[in-house]
């Protein structure tokens, strides 16, 4: 689905990049980034290690300079308004941005000042995250004797203080354990639901597909693909289905009874007599590929049915391997 | 304003973290009174002051100016901590005034320099400093040495985001620092170094502190001829303000370039 730049109003766009290029040195960190986000929704921003997903937040928060593009949040220009685009913005970034030294409360407290809550009201607002990020009885405390997980909600629930038109997470659940992942999944649904736009970035296809209205996916610095989290399912094949023959003649076989039901491109591995393809119902699509083989009269020594991993998606998307390196630096 | 209220803001965050680290507020005490003994004890017989006196009376204003010189150490690696750590990113990416996370280190550490001023003082009445022209003049002398105090901040806060990492700090800031007290009259008199030196130490900026104060105490070693020494009120008052024209807008421009 093509989104057109130039009849977006700023009432309806809460994020736009517009061709953002960025350079560190040699690296090409943003070659040409594009972005709309409707406002009211959830953007996630999918990509590998190194793709440019924290360039392009640090960019539209205002914390980086580009070398190119256009960038525009909450109707204001990012490089000439910065403190118009902070007004309307939380930010949390990939490493907890909170003061370690001070207490949970007092670091609430200071943020909420900061943006010009009386004071009596900051505190108030403090004790109300506290509550709600379950970090009330670690109040007191040294953020710095945190763990990961509390740093991270209390890093949450710092860029909440006022609550924001426009809220950047980049990566927000690395290295969070499951509870506490869903817990932040959770804030955030409330905070959408509160007509918050949230643009996230991640590593994690499941995390972009529980959150986002929309995935972009970045590769080397650009968006590579763009649709519903089902549009990009539906071309990536939400699973696999793996089979392995008994016997090598058969593989060309199973092969064309495979691409004949689930009607996708087969891949095929002679060697190890195994053919696999995606698939969007697998169950339906494995009772029809078992009853056809069985019918042929071909063994089937294996079966298979996976998820595909992000690496297999980046394949798919994109053409090469998401971890691999040969595009680093790579300028146009 | 809002420039005035959010570096109020960060200065009493400042604030609180010296309350969390209890062991620091050790620290502002000892430098003074370390300075008091062993400069008032060590140099304190047999070198010469001009005119009459005794030497420590005339050498405790040099410390007192000395004192206020090394607080820049600790604003400059307070500043480079503070750049290094995440928690800028949000002070960066809120609306607040460019200037406050420097101008609170700056408000935060007059605190302490108050502190230290008292120390000195209660130091320097127990090893027989006295301030003799009454407390409007010795409360203008205090003025004046928080006044390079403040003007010293902001080059320790430009230090501070100039090095590349905090551990660097106390290499850059102590050969900086003590060729600017030896060559000044906190030890000797100008009058009494071979001439040209004594001209490098006359126009040194601390020395018009260092001088005018003397002159506000009522401590001996006043009455050089040279201009800048005749002119020390002024220049303890012109020297302090430039330094920190200079110094105050650099370190901001600097700051909002970091990271960027
Ligand atoms: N400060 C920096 N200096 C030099 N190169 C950088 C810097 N920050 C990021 N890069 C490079 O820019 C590219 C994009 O990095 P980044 O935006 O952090 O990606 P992501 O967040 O998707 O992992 C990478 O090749 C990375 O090595
Ligand atoms: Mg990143």
């Amino acid at each position: 689905m093509a989104v057109t730049l130039g009849g977006m109003t700023d009432e309806t766009t809460a994020v736009l990049a517009d061709g953002l290029r960025k350079r560190y040195g040699p690296t090409t960190a943003l070659d040409g980034f594009d972005l709309v986000v409707p406002a009211g929704t959830v953007c996630g921003v999918l990509g590998p290690n190194g793709a440019g997903k924290t360039t392009a937040v640090r960019i539209l928060t205002t914390l980086l300079r580009f070398d190119g593009g256009r960038a525009r949040v909450a109707g204001h220009d990012v490089a000439t308004r910065p403190q118009r685009v902070r007004e309307a913005i939380g930010l949390t970034g990939q490493y907890a941005a909170v003061d370690e030294v001070l207490s949970g409360r007092q670091n609430l407290v200071l943020f909420g000042r900061l943006r010009r809550l009386p004071a009596r009201a900051a505190r108030r607002r403090a004790d109300e995250l506290l509550d709600r990020f379950g970090l009330a009885p670690v109040a007191d405390r040294s953020a710095g004797t945190y763990s990961g997980g509390m740093r991270r909600r209390l890093d949450l629930a710092a860029s909440l203080v006022v609550p924001p038109r426009v809220l950047f997470l980049d990566e927000p659940t690395t290295g969070l354990d499951p509870r506490s992942r869903n817990g932040l999944w959770t804030a955030v649904r409330d905070l959408v639901a509160d007509g918050t736009t949230v643009l996230l970035t991640t590593q994690y296809l499941q995390e972009a597909d529980q959150l986002a209205d929309r995935v972009c996916v970045v590769d080397a610095g650009r968006v590579v693909a763009e649709g519903t989290p089902d549009q990009l399912k539906a071309r990536i094949g939400a699973d696999r289905v793996e089979l392995v023959v008994r016997r090598s003649a058969d593989v060309p076989v199973a092969a064309a009874v495979l691409e004949r039901i689930t009607g996708a491109a087969v891949r095929v591995d002679g060697e190890l007599r195994r053919v696999q393809a995606p698939v969007t119902d697998r169950i339906a699509v494995l009772t029809a590929v078992l009853r056809a083989l069985s019918d042929a009269g071909i063994a089937v020594e294996d079966v298979l049915v996976r998820r595909p991993t992000l690496d297999e998606a980046f394949l798919l998307l994109t053409g090469h391997r998401a971890e691999s390196d040969d595009r680093a630096g790579v300028a146009v | 304003m809002t420039a005035l209220t959010d570096g109020w803001l960060m200065a009493g965050r400042n604030l609180r973290h010296v309350v969390r680290s209890p062991e620091e507020i050790v620290l502002y005490f000892s430098l003074p009174i370390m300075f008091v003994l062993v400069f008032g004890y060590v140099f304190g017989s047999g070198m010469a002051v001009p005119g009459h006196g005794s030497y420590r009376e005339f050498l405790l204003p040099g410390v007192f100016v000395m004192t206020m010189l090394y607080g820049l150490g600790a604003t400059a690696s307070a500043i480079a901590v503070d750049a290094g750590r995440g928690v800028v990113d949000r002070f960066r990416s809120l609306p607040m005034a460019r200037s406050a996370l420097l101008s609170g280190r700056a408000g935060a550490d007059l605190v302490r320099a108050c502190l230290e001023m008292a120390t000195l003082v209660v130091c320097g009445l127990l090893v027989g400093w006295r301030w003799r022209e009454g407390v409007v003049a010795a409360l203008a002398a205090v003025a004046l040495l928080l006044l390079l105090r403040v003007a010293l901040t902001w080059v320790g806060v430009l230090l501070g985001l100039l090095v590349p990492n905090p551990d660097t700090v106390g290499v850059v800031v102590f050969p900086l620092a003590f060729p600017l007290t030896a060559l000044s009259n906190v030890f000797v008199a100008p009058e009494l170094m071979p001439e040209w030196l004594g001209a490098v130490a006359a126009w040194n900026p601390l020395s018009a502190t260092v001088a005018a104060v003397r002159d506000l105490f009522g401590n001996p070693g006043v009455g050089a001829d040279s201009w800048p020494a005749r002119h020390a009120l002024l220049l303890a008052i012109a020297w302090p303000l430039a330094l920190m024209a200079v110094a105050a807008p650099a370190a901001v421009r600097r700051y909002q370039r970091l990271g960027r």
